[in-house]
């Protein structure tokens, strides 16, 4: 095969493979093709690699071959960790994708020096300094989420004017260099200013923001890696990484508007974030708790119960649990489903996956619009390691810090329980009047060993 | 403007607003599973990496090259195998399994 055979050969088989990739996101749209959707994923994947072996001008292999294989030994255990560890790995492979895409451009950019025109460097800068600060980022926000760094935010004086300046610095470089390209110190300079940038912008972000902050960050690399595809005149990577920027981007909006944060917040990260704990409710208030044995006999005798778990259900490992509870209040007739909050679980969409893992329906999980048009029909409503949104001060009290995010109206349903530690304040230090109604009863206890002993109640004392 | 420019900025604006109809579509149910696989579409630079790495040129190129290799291929199948395993797991009621 000569040369221009073989060129038509490549493009036609990526054009191929770009056909793939978006019935691939198609047939993701409900569960029934989805698996369908990956298998052809694959094979478009598969199609794209191939071919690019037969390039004529490829001369040395042995490293690319090393390469491959490297990247097969990382990549099946990463592919086979727990769903409660999904967050940390997506944001683990979200640094992987920025840190290929920056290598390249690093490498493209020491290729063609000194015969390089200030287009293709402004590109060039551009995507270096995108891809160095979605690495570093995204490493941070992988050893939050995997609790090897802090989960608070960590905060200090003057932090938007330390973080603005780095970036500025980052950009001043790719100005230097986009004048002059050769100027020695100044393209690693860049690299290793916006690194220090993705450290900066994450660094400061709280646990609850994290499936914000996943989901940009998602945006980034797919930006990163469409940006590669105009330095190397690729329309594979355009397109690839236009598909990935706009998912990220769209599932960045839904976080956001789930949590009510105004869009500029987001895309500068935890700039001017809203970190006010609210000031503790003076006066005694009335709290009515009840055991497992009062609990059970309650959610035994009612017709319907809807479930909303938050983060702190997957933190106590009590998800198989509260499966046995669906299970044995199913069999007895009760109508049993699973409220998800948006914002529920470390990353979009984590807390279905949890919940499909302990191998509940998924016909049984219902969104928030139709939990609450239920919840005034509904006799119970059963909160384990959720706690912020369902705080019905975030539709009454504007001074309260969450005032206008959605929730889930669990104060609506006839009776209201909760599983809690305690009545500690929750994960963004906000109190929740819910815990003080008549109707409320608080649960105190670990939500796995809670859940645990009402499944006992339930199957003991229920003459079976 | 170097040639191509143009035509890759369509290419560009025509996949964002293809990608936001496609993807606006997709259930919220599978937004785990959905970052898990256009992570794994996005590793799709593996082609650019393996180009980089094996034409000639400096061995600087070769081992960056390499790098982008591995954490690329790395992130294809590791996004692929948990897409697959994250959608084997969601199952409607009445269909019991083990």
């Amino acid at each position: 095969m000569n040369q221009i055979t073989v060129q038509y050969l490549t493009d036609f088989s990526y054009i191929v493979a770009i056909a793939f990739f978006i019935l691939s996101l198609k047939w993701l749209s409900s569960p029934a093709t989805a698996r369908r959707g990956v298998l052809i994923g694959e094979i478009g994947a598969a199609i794209a690699v191939v071919t690019t072996f037969f390039n004529p001008e490829l001369v040395r292999f042995k490293w690319v071959l090393i390469a491959l294989l490297i990247g097969v030994i990382i990549g099946i255990p990463l592919g086979m960790v727990h769903m409660t560890a999904v967050p940390q790995r997506t944001a683990m492979s979200h640094a992987f994708g920025a840190l290929a895409a920056a290598m390249i451009g690093i490498s493209e950019y020491y290729m063609r020096i000194p015969h390089i025109t200030k287009f293709e460097m402004t590109e060039i800068s551009l995507e270096v300094i995108i891809g160095s600060l979605s690495f570093t980022g995204s490493l941070i926000a992988a050893g939050k989420l995997q609790e090897w760094l802090p989960q608070r935010p960590i905060v200090y004086k003057g932090q938007n004017i330390v973080s603005l300046s780095v970036l500025g610095a980052a950009v001043l470089s790719a100005l230097v260099l986009i004048f002059n390209p050769v100027a020695p110190l100044f393209f690693p300079a860049m690299v290793i200013i916006s690194l220090l940038f993705g450290v900066l912008l994450v660094t400061p972000i709280g646990g609850a923001d994290m499936p914000t902050v996943i989901a940009l960050l998602n945006s980034y690399v797919g930006l990163t890696a469409a940006l590669l595809g105009f330095v190397l005149n690729s329309k594979v990577l355009v397109v690839a990484g236009a598909l990935d920027g706009s998912s990220g981007f769209i599932l960045a909006v839904i976080m956001c508007k789930a949590m009510n944060r105004s869009f500029t917040n987001v895309m500068f990260g935890a700039f001017g974030q809203l970190q006010v704990s609210a000031a503790g409710a003076g006066e005694e208030r009335v709290v009515h708790s009840a055991t497992p044995e009062e609990a059970a006999a309650i959610l035994g005798a009612s017709n319907s119960v809807i479930v909303v778990p938050g983060y702190g259900m997957a933190v106590a490992q009590a998800q198989h649990k509260v499966r046995e509870l669906f299970d044995v209040l199913t069999k007895k007739g009760v109508e049993l489903r699973f409220a998800i909050h948006p914002v529920a679980g470390r990353m979009p969409g984590h807390m279905n996956v949890l919940l499909a893992e302990a191998d509940i329906p998924y016909d049984r999980l219902i969104d928030m619009e139709t939990a609450n048009s239920e919840m005034p029909q509904t006799d119970v409503a059963l909160i384990i390691g959720a706690n912020d949104v369902t705080n019905p001060a975030a539709k009454t009290d504007q001074g309260s810090p969450i005032y206008g995010m959605p929730i889930i109206e669990v104060d609506k349903a006839r009776t209201v329980m909760v599983i809690k530690r305690s009545l500690s304040p929750g994960f963004a230090g906000i109190d929740n009047p819910l815990y003080y109604m008549d109707k409320t009863l608080m649960l105190f206890g670990d939500a796995k060993a809670f859940v645990s002993n009402i499944v006992k109640e339930l199957t003991g004392g229920g003459g079976e | 403007m170097p040639e191509g420019f143009i035509s890759n900025l369509y290419v560009f604006v025509l996949a964002g607003f293809l990608g936001f109809e496609v993807i606006r579509r997709v259930s919220p149910l599978l937004h785990t599973p959905l970052m898990a696989l256009t992570n794994a579409l996005d590793a799709i630079v593996v082609v650019a990496a393996i180009i980089i790495a094996a034409r000639p040129g400096s061995e600087l190129s070769e081992i960056l090259g390499a790098i982008a290799v591995a954490a690329a291929f790395s992130n294809m199948v590791g996004g692929f195998l948990i897409t697959d395993r994250m959608l084997r797991m969601f199952k409607l009621s009445g269909r019991k399994k083990q």
